[in-house]
């Protein structure tokens, strides 16, 4: 290749990034812009410059309980998906192949299903308990974090158990031959080792958690319980969003970079550490 | 010593608790999902839901379309992603690590606030809701799933096949074709399970961008349930057949996986 045509090459691979950077970002960017405009359309004439959107968010109860509600359920079933996933982890690792496998496959259901089908399955299954087992539960919160935590486990577990299968296999005997009981083992023999991985276990489920609209949304049944997700959702179909939905959005939208960058540059950071040791 | 071992604690027992949780919340409502399959509505065995299924003009209609524009977006989306995939793992960009993370980092944001996003920026150029706007919203929330196993596959192949290819006198477009491209299918296989399937769950993204004509199955199985008086065998059954399909696109998924592995004999894969 000569040097001119190797230069427009280039151009054109710049240009491919460029544009789908703006398609990706354009959205996101607009609705940022706007938080600051009480236009009632994005894109409409954008008057002043002012933060009534935001003062307006804090004052929107409906929208602050989705937020909190999303947060809520977030956060508990991350904890639980992280506990659950990695004790499952250290016991599925002693397993002999067969079992092993077996359990393998089973976890490994609810990810490859259609979504629909493990939203209305639980919904089947609360359906069976309140009114076939007269177990008194209903649709709730905590039927939600239930959920969340039984889909979000299976990703705990694909995270935890590469980094357990680096661990001395022997690790866990020892510590019982040298006369630690089960539990003292797991949790000042194993479980240190298994931090970094736990971490991000728990990061991952935390925003499956987020992301999820459609076993929210089916096992709300009734409840009267909104996510960011549902909230949206219901509020776009009724073509009712309150313009603040902005604001919140700017907010969700600076956090999540703020918190991915930190992360990145803590990551560098650290893999140069290492680096050096070695 | 044998009595002895059995009373010992076995490890195994730490995946106890998440044993009950999978048997209760994962096996009971599938069978619960096969139960109201084959159960009238007086309760007793039936064939008629799925005979309803099969024979029901409107949910076969659905199930098509479904296809169809999971097939169209995963298509779209595909394109695209190998694109920014391939130039992201070419040089000069492949040493900008931070570049590749700008097209992943949607992925951590709340995808409906995306499609509302994308939805108002759709709105200002004068896109209402039609079909095309849904397709544009699937292309839209699904690419980094799409990107990430795509450019994991591509960053981190083996140059030499590539050189090789060149060596022996193939030129650009028939190293991509013949070396680069089967090489990558790994990558194009698991972006395409990220993808079709979950299109069939998303009627959040067809409700609100798509017109009345555009719809996925998901949205049939949901307004099955949405009220009190919700028709849970037909639901049921509609949610077995999807079960079969999601079983035979993933058998579809191993196998052409499984081919693809073996292309580069003598190699270090």
């Amino acid at each position: 290749m000569n040097k001119t045509s190797s230069k427009v090459y280039l151009a054109i691979r710049w240009a491919v990034l460029l544009l789908v950077l703006v398609a990706i970002y354009l959205p996101l960017l607009m609705i940022i812009v706007y938080s600051f405009s009480t236009s009632q359309s994005v894109g409409g004439s954008f008057g002043d410059f002012t933060f009534r959107l935001y003062s307006k968010l804090f004052e929107n109860t409906k929208m602050l309980s989705a937020l909190k509600n999303t947060l809520i359920i977030g956060l508990t079933s991350a904890a639980l998906a992280t506990i659950l996933g990695t004790t499952a982890s250290v016991g599925i690792h002693y397993m002999r192949r067969k079992l092993r496998s077996a359990v393998d496959t089973a976890s490994q259901i609810t990810v490859v299903n259609a979504e629909i089908v493990t939203a209305m399955g639980f919904f089947l299954l609360m359906i069976f308990l309140r009114d076939t087992v007269k177990v008194p539960v209903n649709f709730s919160l905590w039927w939600l974090i239930i959920t969340h935590t039984v889909i979000t486990t299976p990703y705990v577990i694909l995270t935890v158990t590469p980094r357990l299968q680096q661990l001395n296999p022997n690790l866990l005997e020892a510590s019982m031959d040298l006369g630690a009981g089960p539990m003292k083992s797991l949790f000042t023999v194993m479980l240190p080792q298994l931090a970094g991985a736990m971490v991000s276990g728990f990061a991952l489920a935390f925003t499956l958690s987020l992301d999820d609209f459609v076993v929210t949304n089916i096992n709300s049944f009734g409840a009267n319980i909104d996510t960011i997700s549902t909230y949206i959702y219901s509020g776009i179909r009724k073509k009712g969003i309150p313009i603040e939905i902005r604001a919140l959005s700017t907010i969700i939208f600076v956090v999540v970079l703020t918190a991915l960058i930190v992360y990145n540059i803590v990551k560098n950071k650290k893999a140069k550490k290492m680096a050096k040791k070695a | 010593m044998k009595a002895k071992k059995a009373k010992v604690f076995r490890p195994t027992a730490f995946a106890f608790p998440y044993l009950l949780v999978t048997a209760i919340f994962v096996i009971v409502p599938l069978i619960l999902v096969l139960v109201y399959a084959f159960r009238g509505s007086d309760g007793s065995f039936t064939f008629n839901n799925f005979r309803q299924v099969f024979t029901d003009k409107e949910t076969l209609t659905q199930l098509g379309k479904t296809i169809g524009i999971a097939a169209l977006s995963t298509a779209i989306c595909l394109v695209i992603a190998y694109a920014v995939a391939f130039i992201l793992a070419s040089q000069p960009f492949k040493k900008m690590a931070i570049l590749a993370l700008l097209f992943i980092i949607p992925m951590w944001i709340n995808f409906m606030l995306r499609i509302f996003a994308l939805q108002s920026l759709l709105a200002v150029i004068g896109i209402g809701k039609s079909y095309w706007a849904a397709v544009i919203g699937m292309v839209y929330d699904f690419f980094p799933y799409m990107l990430l196993p795509i450019y994991t596959v591509l960053v981190n192949m083996d140059k030499s096949y590539i050189e090789a290819s060149r060596d022996l006198g193939a030129n650009p477009v028939q190293t991509f074709f013949k070396v680069t491209l089967p090489l990558s299918f790994p990558g194009v296989i698991s972006g395409i399970s990220m993808m079709f399937m979950p299109i069939f769950s998303s009627y959040a993204i067809t409700k609100m961008m798509g017109d009345m004509n555009t719809t996925v199955i998901g949205a049939k199985i949901a307004s099955l349930f949405e009220n009190v008086y919700g028709d849970y065998g037909y639901g049921s059954a509609l949610s077995f057949v999807l079960l079969i399909i999601v079983f035979i696109v993933m058998l579809v998924g191993n196998a052409l996986s499984r081919r693809t592995a073996k292309v580069p004999k003598g190699g270090k894969a």
